[in-house]
């Protein structure tokens, strides 16, 4: 399997904290991204993004060097803990600007917009404002904007963290069933173990900054062998 | 996360405003330094020089020391009674004096205690013989209390409401009598903001001009503001304006040094009526004493607001706003105030771009760190170099050049949009940088930037703090005299210029009848302003 997201090598200081991430991330999985709290793992996601540019090394993405690029030309689509939509506009023109940054849609765009809705569950809603919505559909709304982006890599920081937990339970339901049609490489941040093995194939654990495991997901719910990480998994 | 494009227009942007800012102060300061400096350095220190300066200090300590010793019991009454009849709209009226021309407020007081007012009719009718004078450092004292007291009065309500509920619970629980409470809960928390509502207020009374102007007068009752103006608008006297600007620009540097080490007051949390239980003062001494304190500062606040109203309606209003010399200032005040306004509002948004352009940096050096930590103390040059200093120093620049009158209007507008820039930044700098937290990093990631950000992204969530900001400047500017004052002429008469010349001119009538014209459209804009700004909270 190709690498989808390699960082090759990349260091980065911010403040008084240290990173250093070298590892290859296989295309077309879901990789969790996983570690105590202030390890580096939401570093790690801004840094394929674009929010962080390293000190040292190179990010690439699908073979192509893109470590000076400024995140809105990297192949990505992005859905964070909150704030995925923007409040004052509604679902219909915040997925639209996922198409295109200046509005500029055609019919055949309308209709994709409204596919995607009705996709997640949100048949319907193009019209309503993101502050009626309960926070699991808002969280549907930005995976909408994610189908209709068509971009080949999926980076999520913590997408679930702030629903209930059954919420939990489907939205990961709706990501393995999305991620079965687009097959697209899916970088995950989670903070709690149960999800890496209910959404991933692969895990990357970290701590202070460096990466210490990088395995197939039934391999690394079982590893007892590295301190931190077994501390992580006892919860 | 800034696109390269957008990095450089928002450095070019503050790059501007910056150079723009700093000549406009800069030229200013080098016409007064520049002017005869041998003259100046003799009259620096003169018994006359000496004298306006030790009442300066004098009546600013003094109006200082007043305001927030009398502020004080009012704050703790108003804390201890969240149910107190008619709170909530005490604590609005006083928010008033802030909004209020400070004119048209010596105006009102002049109503209330002036000869032939209120008070001292009354005084006299119990027999007292030394009626009170509104004239003079008592005059000066009562008008700064006026204006002050209620500031300090909601900043300390302010600091005793962030305490927690339960601090009441616990106290009343363990049976803590009234002085206990004040010495171990509502002293330590008025103390830590004392320092600062102190520094705010001595530095507005040490730099205040229009009061001293109408209340004051004389060598024995002027403060060096109004001493500059006097020494170029009647004496025609550069060197002594020169050396008394030198003098106030020394003073207020002292002034804001001190603040600096103090943590500045907050009043961002002013709740008004936040439901807090209080379990104590429920003795009836307690309860008097408390009612009192609400009532006396509420009247105090509230008849000169209502002589200005009765004076203001005995006039024959309709007459008047129909009246050429009305339109023609009205008109003359409107272009000033939106001119200054908008200044204000681009150069507060052009401050905030650059700043955001050099936190995104990687890695700030030392210039971008120095740019952006300039940017920051120019919002508030003008507090440096106060409005009546600027204009002299514009005054002497332009003097050679012909009629200063022509350039006037300009000059004005400039002034109060320096006057107006640093309430802008309060304003606009939290707001924007809500909008960015929340949007910044998602409008990035989609590439939406340049025109379609600024029309689909930023300016709906940020119209409402733009407009707060324009309508707080726009009142700042329309009420204000001390930069029109040096400048005000047959060809130049703003609002505030009209009343202050009906005033000097006996024509008190009139006077009254436009000081609550003017009155009624300042409270109105910074009516519009502040509800705004709850909305935008609430949002």
């Amino acid at each position: 399997m190709a690498d989808a997201v390699a960082l090759d090598k990349v260091e980065l200081k911010l403040g008084t904290k240290e990173f250093r991430f070298d590892c290859r991330l296989p295309a077309g999985a879901v990789t969790a991204v996983t570690g105590p709290s202030g390890s580096g793992k939401s570093t790690l996601l801004n840094l394929v993004a674009g929010f962080e540019t390293p000190d040292q090394g190179r990010i690439l993405i699908a073979g192509e060097d893109v470590t000076e690029k400024h995140p809105s030309e990297r192949p990505v689509s992005l859905i964070f803990q909150d704030n995925n939509l923007f409040a004052h506009l509604d679902l219909a023109t915040n997925i639209g600007l996922g198409i295109s940054p200046s509005l500029k849609l055609s019919g055949r765009d309308s209709t994709a917009i409204s596919q995607a809705l009705e996709r997640v569950g949100l048949g319907g809603f193009e019209r309503r404002m993101p502050g009626t919505l309960s926070g699991g559909e808002r969280q549907r709304a930005a995976f909408a904007r994610a189908l209709v982006r068509r971009k080949p890599v999926l980076l999520m920081d913590e997408p679930f963290a702030a629903l209930d937990p059954g919420l939990r339970l489907s939205m990961a339901n709706l990501l393995a069933d999305l991620h079965r049609e687009t097959g697209n490489t899916v970088l995950v941040v989670t903070h709690d173990p149960d999800e890496v093995g209910r959404l991933a194939d692969h895990a990357v654990f970290i701590d202070h900054g460096h990466v210490l495991l990088q395995a197939p997901t039934e391999e690394f719910l079982t590893r007892r062998d590295i301190p931190p990480l077994a501390e992580f998994l006892s919860g | 996360m800034l696109t390269q494009t957008e990095r450089r227009r928002g450095i070019g942007w503050g790059l501007l405003s910056l150079a723009g800012v700093t000549l406009f102060v800069g030229i200013a300061v080098a016409a007064l330094l520049s002017w005869d400096a041998g003259n100046t350095q003799s009259r620096l220190f003169t018994a006359y020089t000496w004298q306006i300066l030790r009442f300066t200090l004098l009546q600013a300590a003094l109006s200082t020391l007043l305001s927030v010793v009398f502020a004080l019991p009012v704050a703790l009454a108003l804390a201890r009674r969240p149910s107190f009849p008619g709170r909530i709209w005490i604590i609005r009226l006083m928010a008033l004096p802030m909004g209020l021309p400070v004119l048209i407020g010596a105006l009102g007081l002049i109503g209330i205690w002036g000869r032939q007012g209120v008070m001292n009719s009354l005084l006299l009718k119990l027999g007292l013989e030394q009626p009170v004078s509104i004239y003079g450092l008592s005059g000066i004292l009562l008008a700064h209390v006026f204006f002050n007291l209620p500031l300090a009065a909601r900043l300390l309500l302010a600091a005793l409401e962030r305490l927690p509920a339960e601090y009441w619970l616990l106290s009343s629980s363990l049976g803590m009598k009234p002085f206990s409470v004040f010495r171990f809960i509502e002293w330590p928390a008025a103390r830590r903001v004392i320092p600062g509502i102190t520094g705010l207020i001595f530095m507005l009374c040490a730099t205040s001009f229009t009061l001293v102007l109408v209340l004051g007068g004389g060598p024995a009752a002027t403060t060096l503001e109004v001493a500059i103006y006097q020494s170029l608008r009647f004496d025609f006297d550069p060197p002594r304006a020169i050396a008394l600007s030198l003098l106030q620009i020394g003073i207020t540097a002292l002034v804001l040094i001190a603040i600096s080490l103090f943590p500045a007051p907050d009043d961002a949390g002013i709740t008004a009526g936040r439901a807090m239980r209080r379990f104590d003062g429920r003795t009836v001494p307690a309860r008097l004493w408390d009612t009192f304190a609400i009532l006396l500062a509420t009247a105090f606040l509230i008849l000169p607001l209502a002589s200005i109203v009765a004076a203001g309606a005995r006039a024959n209003l309709w007459s008047l706003v129909t009246s050429a010399a009305f339109l023609r200032a009205a008109w003359t005040s409107f272009a000033i105030a939106l001119s200054a306004g908008l200044l204000a509002v681009l150069t507060s948004l052009a401050i905030i771009a650059a700043r955001e352009a050099v936190t995104d940096m990687k890695q700030p050096g030392g210039t971008a760190r120095a740019f952006s930590l300039s940017l920051g103390a120019m919002s508030s040059l003008v507090l440096l170099v106060p409005p009546v200093v600027l204009g002299t120093g514009w005054f002497l620049m332009l003097r050679p050049f012909g009629d200063v009158a022509r350039f006037a209007p300009a000059l004005v507008a400039i002034i109060n949009m320096l006057m107006a820039l640093p309430f802008v930044m309060r304003v606009l700098a939290p707001a924007v940088e809500t909008h960015r937290k929340r949007t910044g990093r998602l409008a990035a990631s989609l590439g939406v930037s340049g025109f379609s950000r600024v029309w689909r992204i930023d300016f709906p969530v940020l119209a409402k703090p733009l407009f707060t900001a324009l309508s707080f400047a726009m009142a700042l500017s329309l009420g204000d005299l001390g930069a029109v004052a040096l400048f005000g002429s047959s060809d130049l008469i703003t609002l505030p210029w009209l009343v202050y010349s009906r005033l000097s001119s006996y024509r008190t009538n009139d006077a009254d009848g436009l000081a609550l014209i003017l009155g009624i459209i300042c409270l109105g804009l910074t009516m519009i302003g502040t509800s705004g700004q709850r909305e935008a909270k609430r949002g």
